[in-house]
């Protein structure tokens, strides 16, 4: 038996087809995947997605730290309550994690991945090192991300009061404090919506309302197929410790200024980026029938490369894909399904925002 | 729990078959098996005239969670395939023993039939399966 988030008695009551995720006993559907996308495509749906790590970063040097431990600058977040995407990198400028950190008003916030917890947790206590800075596990929060065209002001509707007040001034890529809530406007599905961290004793009864008031449980089936078409990767499927953000598609997310700033995993950045990254990141779509998956073989007309994940697309009706690819390669492409060479198109995702069709 | 019919014979690899009087019978996969799948998004069927032997892929079936071959329950000629499914795979999700069968065959050797598991064999399976994984 796994670890249970408590909102798991929640998801039973909701018939749902719970399987094991990085030690966890999560949602992978309630009854549709398709019909759980569709509706944060179109309405509003909600994810359990209190698996993840919430990590406070406080003390005297928690800025200064911070910028040493990630490849994007927290030096970025102007004022408190914005969020930043980045990768924490090992010397090698391998990829341990992807995460958010928001600037709060005292010191700072990380979301981790769930599968990653023991690792990263290691590794930043070892960078803590002669730093006058502490981390906290938040393991007494849970987190409900509510997505979809609907979600905010169906969220607000909900909550009510000083949440809804919050929630109206929140701007996408924000969070805010509400008590021992903190609501931010972000997500994993290429839609708008909210990710609420609140505590454990309260998510029960935050889920049964909101659910009450129409907003449609989702599992970590749909949660997939959203990331995809939203372009977003997956930590341990479209990168990991051996890959760099050059080759992941998250070179913006690389902060290179001010160069006093010697991030771990830097040097060997430079390195990379000055000698040129022989594969990039980008998208394949296929036409014609079938499936794309991770891990296929990729035929280019300048070399072989890999899918990286794939599903099929329920918005567009089409299999998509994430890839690694030679650099340059572009137009058409191939890709092996069970042992036929399928044609796929190479495309720039994302493939979907805000419900429409965005790829070449 | 899933549903089935007494009168089908089952594969372990949860294909069913159903005989009908004039020596061929219709393939396709379990309520079992197209609830684990999930919603499925594409069928690959075999070809009519391709002549099939037990125990080979006969087919694929995907949802968008995952690819699992279909397997040839009988050996001998496919008659007919179910090309609805070329533009509704979801049928075998609603309704798996009907309109979501997957093709027919004509049997060369009836006596292969005794391989097969019944009904109540292929519920045993299934329930020692649900243990299993409860005992993980």
């Amino acid at each position: 038996m796994g670890h249970k988030t408590p909102l798991y008695s929640a998801h039973l009551a909701s018939h749902a087809k719970i399987v094991d995720f990085g030690g966890w006993d999560m949602p992978i559907h309630y009854g549709s995947q398709i019909e759980e996308h569709n509706a944060v495509r179109t309405s509003v749906g909600m994810f359990d997605v209190s698996h993840m790590t919430i990590v406070d970063v406080t003390g005297a040097d928690a800025k200064r730290w911070l910028q040493k431990l990630l490849a994007n600058d927290v030096e970025r977040l102007l004022e408190p309550g914005k969020a930043l995407y980045t990768a924490m990198c090992n010397e090698q400028g391998g990829i341990i994690d992807d995460l958010i950190v928001y600037r709060m008003a005292v010191g700072y916030r990380m979301v981790v991945n769930c599968a990653t917890r023991e690792k990263d947790m290691a590794w930043m206590q070892k960078q803590l090192v002669g730093f006058d800075a502490q981390i906290r596990h938040q393991d007494q929060l849970a987190i409900i991300a509510v997505q979809g065209p609907r979600a905010v002001q169906k969220t607000a509707d909900v909550l009510g009061n000083a949440y809804a007040t919050a929630i109206a001034q929140l701007k996408t890529f924000h969070g805010i404090p509400v008590g021992e809530w903190f609501i931010s406007r972000t997500g994993y599905t290429g839609e708008d919506g909210l990710e609420l961290m609140l505590p454990a004793a309260a998510a029960e009864s935050i889920w049964r309302s909101l659910l009450e008031h129409g907003v449609r449980p989702c599992g970590l089936g749909a949660r997939d197929t959203l990331r995809l078409e939203a372009g977003m990767n997956l930590y341990g499927s479209d990168m990991d410790e051996t890959i760099s953000p050059l080759e992941a598609g998250m070179g913006w997310t690389l902060a290179w200024q001010p160069e006093m700033r010697r991030f771990i995993g830097r040097d060997a950045l430079e390195a990379q980026k000055a000698a040129g990254v022989a594969r990039a990141f980008t998208g394949l779509v296929m036409a014609g029938k079938g499936v794309l998956r991770g891990h296929q073989k990729v035929r280019t007309s300048l070399g072989e490369g890999e899918t990286t994940s794939g599903t099929f697309s329920p918005t567009l009706g089409y299999a998509i894909a994430l890839a690694r690819l030679p650099a340059g390669a572009s137009g058409e492409a191939e890709v092996e399904i069970r042992g036929k060479w399928q044609p796929v198109k190479i495309v720039k995702p994302p493939f979907v925002r805000n419900g429409k069709c965005v790829h070449s | 729990m899933s549903e089935i019919p007494s009168e089908l014979r089952f594969m372990a690899s949860h294909e069913w078959i159903r005989v009908e009087n004039d020596g061929t019978a219709y393939v396709g996969i379990s309520d079992h098996a197209q609830s684990a799948l999930g919603d499925l998004v594409y069928v690959e069927l075999p070809e009519v005239g391709d002549t099939i032997t037990a125990g080979d892929e006969a087919g694929v079936v995907e949802s968008v969670k995952a690819a699992s071959d279909i397997y040839a329950p009988l050996t001998g000629e496919v008659v007919a395939i179910n090309e609805a499914l070329n533009d509704n795979p979801e049928l075998v999700n609603s309704d798996p023993y009907g309109d979501g069968w997957i093709y027919r065959i004509r049997m060369a050797d009836p006596e292969e039939l005794e391989d097969l598991l019944s009904a109540e064999e292929y519920a045993e399976q299934i329930e020692e399966e649900a243990d299993d994984q409860a005992e993980d």
